[in-house]
């Protein structure tokens, strides 16, 4: 027998333009740009495309801020009823920031009328009203309590909402996939957008960002003496880890060196944001909306009947900052603090780690390891 | 030193690719050559500036010297010496070294007249490295993606580098590249445990042939690829290894910034089921 013989010969060409569009179809292209985090030659680095940077960039564009509002002495509940939280605003500042909102929530063709029964706006028969309201709380409390995640920067409606009346990127809880599997039904294995469509376990976010199971699960001593968190909840981490990279489009260096994941001597000041951030959302799912339940339709509501809830995807977008850092709160003084009577529906828990935490003593510190990590700088410079 | 009976035979002048018979000549055993001196020129240097990047770094730990690449901030320039120069220059001496002893490869293949199988396979290994350190620091725009001459350091920039994909193991070409090595050592410690069976027989028998090793693997797996076919077999399966390895890492970063996994979502969205 001949090995030259091939015997399907013409096939051949058709291999190989097979093979090239997948080469070119399933690639980007150089050049690349490159951002340096950590001490040269140990990879803590950013690759990026411009291509797709500006893409990006293009998507995360902030509204240009209305026209500052007249300053009058009149607060608004002079002039509107029910005014729970915003009653002592002035008058044009609130009529401004209810334009602003309806602008970045419910804009044209649904306007005022998508919260407020025009005939009575005071009325809040409407739940679309008392969510804008807790909303608008919730808004309040982030800026107010959670600087250590939003910064000076802030969040406001539109951070989320960007002209949609339900956030585009909001989650439930997702009960898998709906076909009979003769597999057991094990959470994991259907490349899941959740997790950067890896097949880790698809549905990191419940666990992780409405209950508030623990995170870390590496052991402090060399064998893992009855520590509870072996190679599963590994891969729950990992979920959520990918979640995170993802929704903000940077890779595990970002916060991270891996050659210790766990420790926060060698980890970027960017993994002490994102330890808030994760409690910060948690605040939000629990506190803000899990509360609103009751009043949402079931089209607002997930297959289990959960509220759509908020991840790191929900304000993120793909960057690293939301609208790429575009300081839009200060245009609007009115959500940077928490105002009204019954303004504080539950206390933020910015400083102390949820009591179930495993390995409080590591997480509840991150401000005393960011000490640790400035004496250890000039040896390697983490950022 | 004494010449085995046969070795006369083998040292032949000529066929040298460079310098004539200017350094045709032996030493001992060791065949010389224009480019045994490069290797021993760009390997000595090397090796020094490597103990000199030591002498300056903060420790003598084994595990812990480390001779890191520049900033990415110095781009495809010259880095001072202390600021990753150093690691350039010893880089070009690695080049130089591995190159030159490819070639001397050649040169005594030439001598004994034949093919050029063992500095062929010796330059992929060679690509390999080449990869690593100048082709794709080279596409990236930045020496700094190099990888760092240090035993812990260079396992640190692998981890971060595989992190910097979110998931390395859905990288395509990494999964060939692993399954390539798995295999090939499959194939060897199959190959070696055959020859070391029959070449040491129990005692008062003599040693086997090669139809009984083609016989042992028939009986075994239902095949056997055969005395000659193993090496070749061998020699694919090491240098597909190699060489993939080469493709992941260069695929990771100029051809791809986002996770391995979702480079595989073409696989997901083929028209037969998306």
């Amino acid at each position: 027998m001949s090995t030259k013989s091939f015997a399907h010969r013409r096939l051949l060409p058709v291999l190989a333009g097979g093979l090239a569009v997948l080469a070119v179809t399933g690639c980007e292209r150089p050049p690349m740009d490159a951002q340096q985090t950590g001490f040269r030659g140990v990879a803590l680095e950013q690759v990026t495309n411009p291509r797709i940077q500006a893409r990006l960039a293009a998507a995360n564009v902030a509204p240009d801020p209305l026209p500052p509002a007249a300053p009058v002495p009149t607060p608004a509940s002079a002039v509107y009823q029910n005014l729970q939280i915003l009653g002592d605003l002035p008058l044009t500042e609130f009529t401004r920031l209810m334009a602003a909102i309806t602008a970045w929530v419910a804009p044209a063709p649904d306007d005022c009328s998508y919260c407020h029964n025009l005939e009575n706006m005071a009325s809040d028969e409407k739940y679309t009203k008392v969510v804008a309201r807790s909303m608008l709380q919730l808004t309040q409390h982030s800026n107010e309590a959670w600087k250590s995640h939003v910064a000076e920067t802030g969040v406001t409606c539109y951070t989320c909402h960007r002209g949609n009346a339900v956030p585009q990127y909001v989650w439930t809880t997702d009960p898998g996939p709906a076909q009979p599997s003769r597999f057991v039904a094990t959470g994991q294995n259907i490349a899941s957008p959740t997790v950067a469509y890896a097949s880790l376990p698809f549905d990191p976010l419940t666990r992780f960002l409405d209950d508030d199971h623990p995170i870390s699960v590496v052991s402090e001593t060399a064998l893992p003496e009855g520590y509870g968190q072996d190679i599963k909840h590994a891969e729950w981490t990992y979920g959520l880890m990918m979640h995170i990279s993802d929704s903000l489009g940077v890779n595990c260096t970002y916060c991270h060196n891996s050659r210790s994941f766990y420790a926060w001597d060698q980890s970027s000041t960017a993994r002490f944001t994102a330890w808030y951030a994760i409690r910060h959302v948690r605040d939000i799912n629990r506190n803000y909306i899990w509360p609103l339940n009751d009043i949402l339709p079931d089209s607002r509501k997930g297959p289990l009947g959960d509220p759509k809830r908020v991840a790191c995807v929900t304000c993120h977008q793909g960057v690293n900052k939301p609208l790429l850092g575009a300081p839009m709160l200060k245009d609007y003084p009115a959500l940077a603090t928490v105002t009204g009577a019954k303004a504080e529906p539950a206390p933020a828990a910015t400083d102390a780690p949820p009591a179930a935490m495993i390995r409080t003593e590591v997480e509840a510190a991150p401000t005393a390891a960011a000490k640790v990590s400035e004496q250890a700088a000039p040896q390697q410079p983490v950022m | 030193m004494a010449m085995l009976s046969f070795e006369r035979k083998y040292r032949v002048r000529g066929g040298t690719l460079i310098g004539g018979d200017l350094f045709d000549f032996w030493v001992g055993p060791f065949y010389v050559g224009f480019f045994g001196i490069t290797t021993i020129f760009f390997a000595t240097l090397g090796t020094l500036l490597i103990i000199y990047g030591a002498a300056i770094g903060p420790t003598w730990n084994i595990w812990q010297i480390n001779i890191a690449p520049p900033d990415l901030s110095y781009g495809l320039g010259l880095a001072p010496l202390k600021e990753g120069g150093l690691w350039q220059v010893i880089t070009i001496c690695a080049i130089g070294a591995f190159v030159s002893w490819a070639l001397r490869q050649a040169e005594i293949a030439r001598k004994l007249g034949m093919g050029y199988h063992v500095p062929v396979a010796f330059s992929v290994a060679v690509f390999a490295y080449v990869t690593l350190v100048v082709i794709r620091p080279v596409l990236l725009g930045a020496w700094g993606h190099g990888f760092p001459y240090g035993i812990l350091s260079h396992l640190d920039w692998v981890s971060n580098v595989g992190y910097q994909f979110l998931h390395f193991h859905y990288n395509p070409a990494h999964m060939l590249a692993i399954t390539f090595f798995f295999t090939t050592t499959l194939a060897l410690s199959m190959h070696g445990s055959l020859i070391l069976s029959v070449t040491n027989p129990r005692k008062g028998e003599p040693v086997k042939t090669a139809e009984h090793e083609n016989t042992f693997f028939r009986d075994d797996v239902g095949y056997s690829i055969g005395a000659l076919g193993i090496h070749r077999l061998g020699l694919f399966l090491a240098l597909s290894a190699g060489f993939w390895s080469a493709v992941c890492i260069v695929i990771s970063g100029p051809f791809w910034t986002r996770g391995w996994p979702e480079w595989w979502n073409w696989w997901l969205n083929l028209p037969i089921w998306a």
